[in-house]
């Protein structure tokens, strides 16, 4: 497995059946793809759709949360599904990228938690900036300091979400090839298998987000537990025919 | 403003006591009287033409007004926590069509003189309605302030003439899955339950509300007819209620027993309690406001209502009987 997986992020890049020519095109088709959602926040926010919202600071944060859960997963998925044939291979290649869009948009929605749903005063901030009181944002996050500093204290969603992010940022931080390479394949390889308690952790912070007797992510935790099953399966797999190899190895032998 | 709340008005000083027999009496004697004080134009209001289209309601102007921006009508009926009818916020205004709010009755019953099921247009044209502006403040830490229609709870009290031994008012919202599309996913175990103590549904401020903006109250606001109680969170204020019950003791409510320690059986507003998702020391005005940047208020203790009814309180631990 930890062969496979290190195949996927260096040399391995050459055995992937893709046309060359087209990883280009794909590559910027994903980039817009995993961009779509952030565009479309940013059209409804021009448009006026966002203000005319009740309650435009909820659907943001429901929104940038949804998406990180949603964009994490289909990294998850990326490694499981390329396995079902070879000439899936070459989706590895977007392994990483999709990654880093899970961390944009989960940094989206802690900004949202920081600026707009602590009690942060963005519109006397702004009043003040154009005041001329430069200290005025800085006043403002000062004050609403200790609420947030409570909420980590006592709410253990808000702990696990930010625990969720700080593992993002660190495969985020060391996702350039300079990094894997001064890292050495092996630890790299250990430090993202973080993605997968990313993964999970997002799921409870999903989870205890939510009131009591609301609904809980049913859907997205089946998948998260039908990705982590493919795994175990395919795992189990290669443990078989390796064994039946070198059964068939020594039996040759004898 | 001074309320008095420890003396209960005297029924008698309601309607005139050979009108007691049944609902339509009261009714009668309305009209009757209104007819008197020259607002005749009132009786206009008293047969809506239609049961479901948001109709205009005559109101007078109540006294219990605060001066805050109103939120404009469009949010206050597209933000509707009614799991009922689904559990985001803006899905009520989309599914609440199928509740067919005519005919509909009010059965009051338990620990009263005069149990009886009241039609909704007699239950509605008992009083004249009142338009009062008042604080809306959800647990979620968001607020509006929104003019409702309607009078005080306390005056169907009187009329049904509660025995001494009734200490608490229990209100049953309806449960009906072939009105209500999410009713099995609200996760609410059968129907609604909410209750305040005689004194607080006695309290002049406790709304029986049939309308908001001048009209009739849209399906998702909890048409035909709810309560509103502005200083306790927003979930206190039951919607579509089909039951009154009296009874002597504190009774079950639905968000309570869905989670104890985040929802009180008072569930007043109170900004030096810490929620279970959030702090409640402020709040985000939903108001007129068009900017996509929220509003922050700071949470008023009773919602700002503190002067009329921190009273009913008195010598409680707050942070007890939260």
């Amino acid at each position: 497995m930890r062969e496979d997986l290190l195949l996927s992020e260096s040399e391995g890049i050459k055995k992937a059946r893709m046309p060359s020519r087209a990883i280009p095109y794909l590559k910027a088709l994903v980039h817009l793809l995993c961009l779509l959602p952030a565009l479309h926040l940013l059209q409804m926010y021009r448009n006026g759709a966002l203000a005319a919202q009740a309650d435009p600071v909820n659907f943001i944060t429901h929104f940038t949360g949804k998406w990180t859960l949603w964009i994490l997963l289909t990294d998850l998925a990326i490694t499981p599904v390329r396995r079902l044939t070879p000439m899936l291979a070459w989706l590895i290649r977007f392994r990483r990228m999709v990654g880093l869009y899970a961390f944009f948009y989960a940094t989206l929605h802690l900004l949202t938690y920081i600026f707009l749903f602590s009690g942060y005063d963005v519109q006397t901030a702004l009043a003040g900036l154009h005041a001329g009181h430069f200290a005025e944002p800085w006043r403002q996050l000062v004050a609403i300091w200790p609420t947030m500093l409570d909420d980590l204290e006592k709410r253990r969603f808000i702990q696990v979400g930010l625990v969720t992010w700080i593992i993002l940022l660190t495969l985020a931080v060391t996702s350039p090839q300079r990094v894997l390479r001064a890292m050495g394949g092996k630890n790299w390889q250990r430090l993202h298998y973080l993605i997968y308690a990313a993964g999970f952790l997002a799921l409870v912070h999903y989870w205890w987000s939510l009131k009591k007797g609301v609904p809980l992510p049913t859907k997205e935790t089946l998948i998260f537990w039908i990705l982590i099953l493919a795994r175990v399966v395919y795992w189990i797999i290669q443990r078989l025919r390796r064994r039946s190899a070198l059964a068939s190895q020594s039996a040759a032998a004898a | 403003m001074l309320i008095r709340t420890e003396k209960a008005i005297p029924s008698s000083e309601i309607t005139a006591k050979d009108n007691y027999q049944s609902f339509r009496a009261g009714r009668r004697a309305f009209l009757a009287r209104a007819g008197m004080l020259g607002v005749g134009a009132a009786a206009a209001a008293m047969f809506p033409s239609a049961a479901n289209a948001l109709n205009k309601l005559q109101t007078v102007s109540g006294k219990f007004n605060v001066s805050d921006t109103v939120t404009p009508e469009s949010k206050a009926q597209s933000y509707n926590n009614y799991y009922e009818f689904g559990i985001d916020k803006s899905e009520p205004a989309h599914t609440a069509g199928s509740l067919r709010t005519r005919p509909w009755t009010v059965k009051v019953e338990g620990l009263v003189k005069k149990p009886q099921t009241i039609d909704i247009d007699a239950l509605m044209h008992y009083r004249p309605l009142e338009q009062r502006v008042y604080r809306f403040r959800c647990v979620e830490a968001w607020s509006m302030v929104i003019p409702w229609d309607g009078y005080s709870l306390s005056e169907l009290i009187n009329f049904v003439e509660p025995l001494p031994s009734a200490k608490y008012i229990v209100f049953n919202s309806l449960a009906d899955s072939s009105q209500m599309p999410n009713l099995n996913g609200s996760g609410f175990e059968g129907a609604y339950q909410e209750g305040l103590r005689m004194d607080e549904a006695m309290h002049p401020l406790t709304l029986l509300t049939f309308g908001s903006y001048g009209e009739t109250l849209a399906n998702q606001q909890g048409a035909p007819v709810r309560v509103i109680v502005p200083w306790k969170y927003g979930y206190k204020s039951p919607k579509a209620i089909v039951k009154i019950r009296f009874v002597d003791k504190q009774p079950s409510t639905t968000w309570n027993d869905l989670n104890p320690p985040a929802y009180g059986f008072y569930s007043n507003v109170n900004p030096n309690l810490d929620g279970d998702h959030s702090s409640r020391s402020h709040d985000r005005r939903l108001d007129s406001s068009s900017s996509i940047f929220p509003k922050i208020v700071a949470t008023q203790m009773f919602n700002g209502y503190g002067d009329q009814v921190a009273s009913l309180y008195n010598g409680m631990d707050l942070s007890k009987y939260y």
